[in-house]
């Protein structure tokens, strides 16, 4: 991308460049449309333009309205909500569902374990996945075929459901925290992600030199190819991270016991069973099922708001993490 | 050094040596690989063979003595009573419905969405369009269905409101199509990055040149925008068709009511309900097996079918 635009931006510059002869004389600051197009635009081409301006303009409204309203019925009053007079702006602010919400021990724990299961979680699955992705990346270790073979074949078979809910309790792994971590620990699809990078963001001369300096593969991952990795590190991590939050099959399956069930069963109790013993003896029916949603709506903001958080800082690396990743099998 | 003359010298020798010396001097050069590799093996040889080898309980009487594969062995039986089990037609049609839909629409928005998206021409526009376009993938199930839930009720919801006093949550009709639609909402944005990935990299003068053979802007997308990316295209499409029936247990069981059961009854749902809710480990086994294999052939077949046509396939 960057090779493209910079090639092409002197054209606009150096008239007398007979490659780029055709190119229009205006420069426009946004030189990689100019580059794209090449030519000046036709009447036709400046109606698609609008078109799809207009398409493109809908789509992220469509995105972003449905979020956007939840953020703002979070804290209007309930009433005004529910009869549609809360559109684009809060009204009649209130923080009363969220006093509720921070109020509810259930939503604490939840989280506490949550932020727990995903922390120990991540951690454990970088421990596991980096080190094997290095050693699969390694032409010269020729068992890593068949190894690749064993790994791959679990992505488009498994034993189902019963087989392992029964291991689980085998291994004593019912309610208990491990069962977040333990069985998700390595995933091959985040493994194949960081062994493309490997193979293809670490020169070989690398190698070649750390193995005439000495280094063995345990020297030459932790000293070199570790401090060199931080893209990946940062896009497999977040990967690990938002699967270990939104995790709520794991609790569904196995665990029983409330204490440890983590923020996403939690939010299915209130949010979907509908038990969130709202409103006071004071309220109508009406009211207090319009407080019950005003909590919804909150805890729903205070479940997503750290992942939100997040994801910004690392989203210049999703492209490059995913282009690697997921095309080469 | 001698490592760079060391293989070819030794080739001759190396045939020479018995299998176990080979070992040795694999495992005295290569340890460190190997135990770098070594968890992972273990976990996925605990927590994916072993519930694989588990699966011989589809063909054996549960014993809850004898644990995961002690039983009385019995053959079929488990999958006679699953073909005659009256919710059979059913729950395989819901399954083929939902996922086939979402399968379809699910792989064309993405294609669409990136081919819209790398229109743009500023580039300030396009990463914001992204970024807000993503951003719905990192919203959890559980949030999502309650999302659906607030946007569907009837006479409260945006989009309730449309159709007065029904609720779609409790059409059984609607089910398909408020579960497609909510995927296609949900991850289009993250889905169309890889196709992105492939635009940008397509060779600039392609478009000069289709240009000045006249080609006008819906052409340069006809015929530059989507060869570029039709290979990424078959590998997903194949990747894909390996979950046919494997629609995610999580969306369906959250959205699923009594009102609409009777088309939101998956597989993966029912494998639940029998299994860990009533307790038929081997009834449930043997359908989480049918599962298994059919979607296991579904992924032989479209890599095959892609091989054959196209020159893309994943093995």
């Amino acid at each position: 991308m960057t090779h493209t635009t910079s090639s092409s931006s002197p054209a606009g510059t150096i008239p007398d460049s007979p490659a780029n002869r055709p190119a229009p004389k205006i420069t426009l600051p946004g030189c990689a449309k100019r580059t794209r197009r090449g030519f000046s635009k036709t009447p036709a081409d400046r109606l698609i333009d609008v078109v799809l301006a207009l398409i493109v303009v809908a789509i992220v409204l469509a995105v972003i309205y449905p979020v956007w309203f939840i953020v703002i019925a979070s804290f209007s009053d309930p009433t005004l909500v529910s009869t549609g007079k809360v559109t684009l702006l809060p009204r009649g602010i209130t923080f009363a569902g969220y006093a509720h919400i921070l109020a509810d021990s259930r939503i604490w724990t939840g989280y506490r374990n949550t932020l727990i299961y995903s922390f120990v979680g991540t951690a454990v699955n970088l421990v596991v996945t980096l080190p094997a992705a290095f050693a699969m990346s390694r032409r010269e270790f020729r068992p890593r075929r068949i190894i690749m073979f064993f790994f791959a074949f679990t992505m488009f078979f498994s034993g189902g459901l019963i087989p392992s809910y029964l291991l689980m309790r085998q291994l004593g792994l019912l309610n208990s925290m491990w069962v977040f971590i333990l069985p998700g620990a390595f995933s091959v699809f985040n493994m194949i992600i960081a062994r493309s990078f490997f193979e293809n963001s670490i020169p070989e001369e690398l190698r070649d030199a750390s193995q005439v300096d000495g280094l063995s593969y345990f020297g030459f991952f932790f000293r070199i190819v570790l401090p060199l990795s931080g893209a990946i590190i940062a896009v497999i991590g977040l990967y690990y991270f938002v699967g270990h939050w939104n995790d709520y099959f794991t609790g569904l399956i196995y665990i029983h016991n409330q204490e440890l069930q983590p923020l996403q069963n939690v939010l299915q109790m209130i949010l979907l069973a509908n038990q969130t013993q709202a409103g006071a003896a004071s309220m109508s029916a009406l009211q207090s099922q319009n407080f019950a949603d005003q909590i919804k709506f909150g805890v729903i903001i205070v479940s997503t708001v750290p992942l939100l958080i997040i994801y910004p800082f690392l989203q210049k690396y999703f492209n490059k993490g995913v282009m690697i990743g997921a095309v080469k099998g | 050094m001698t490592d760079i003359d060391g293989p070819a010298a030794s080739v001759p020798a190396r045939r020479r040596e018995s299998l176990p010396t080979r070992v040795r001097a694999h495992l005295s050069r290569y340890w460190q690989l190997w135990v770098m590799v070594s968890p992972a093996i273990v976990f996925v040889a605990l927590f994916s063979y072993v519930p694989m080898y588990g699966v011989q309980l589809a063909f054996r009487e549960y014993d809850i003595t004898k644990g995961l594969t002690g039983g009385e062995f019995i053959g079929l039986e488990y999958f006679r009573q699953f073909f005659r089990d009256p919710m059979f037609t059913r729950i395989l049609t819901n399954t083929l419905r939902i996922s086939l839909w979402t399968l379809v629409m699910g792989f064309i928005a993405p294609i669409i969405l990136a081919l819209l998206i790398n229109q743009i021409g500023s580039k300030r526009a396009k990463s914001m369009v992204q970024t807000i376009t993503y951003m719905p993938h990192f919203i959890s199930t559980v949030v999502m269905v309650a999302m659906i839930n607030i946007f569907l009720a009837p006479g409260t919801g945006m989009v309730g409101r449309l159709f007065g006093g029904t609720n779609l949550m409790g059409e059984a009709s609607a089910f398909t199509g408020v579960y497609w639609v909510t995927e296609v909402w949900q991850h289009a944005g993250w889905n169309c990055i890889i196709y992105l990935a492939a635009l940008s990299s397509v060779d600039l003068s392609l478009y000069e040149a289709a240009k000045l053979d006249g080609a006008g802007r819906l052409q340069l997308t006809r015929y530059v925008d989507l060869p570029a990316i039709m290979p990424t295209a078959g590998i997903l499409l194949i990747l894909n068709m390996g979950s046919v029936l494997g629609v995610g247990f999580e969306k369906v069981w959250l959205m699923q009511n009594a009102l609409n059961i009777t088309s939101s009854e998956v597989i993966s749902t029912y494998t639940y309900r029998i299994g860990i809710l009533g307790s038929q480990f081997s009834y449930s086994t043997a359908i989480g097996l049918f599962n298994s294999v059919v979607n296991f052939i579904f992924l032989v077949a479209a890599n095959a079918v892609a091989r054959r046509t196209s020159n893309t396939s994943l093995f």
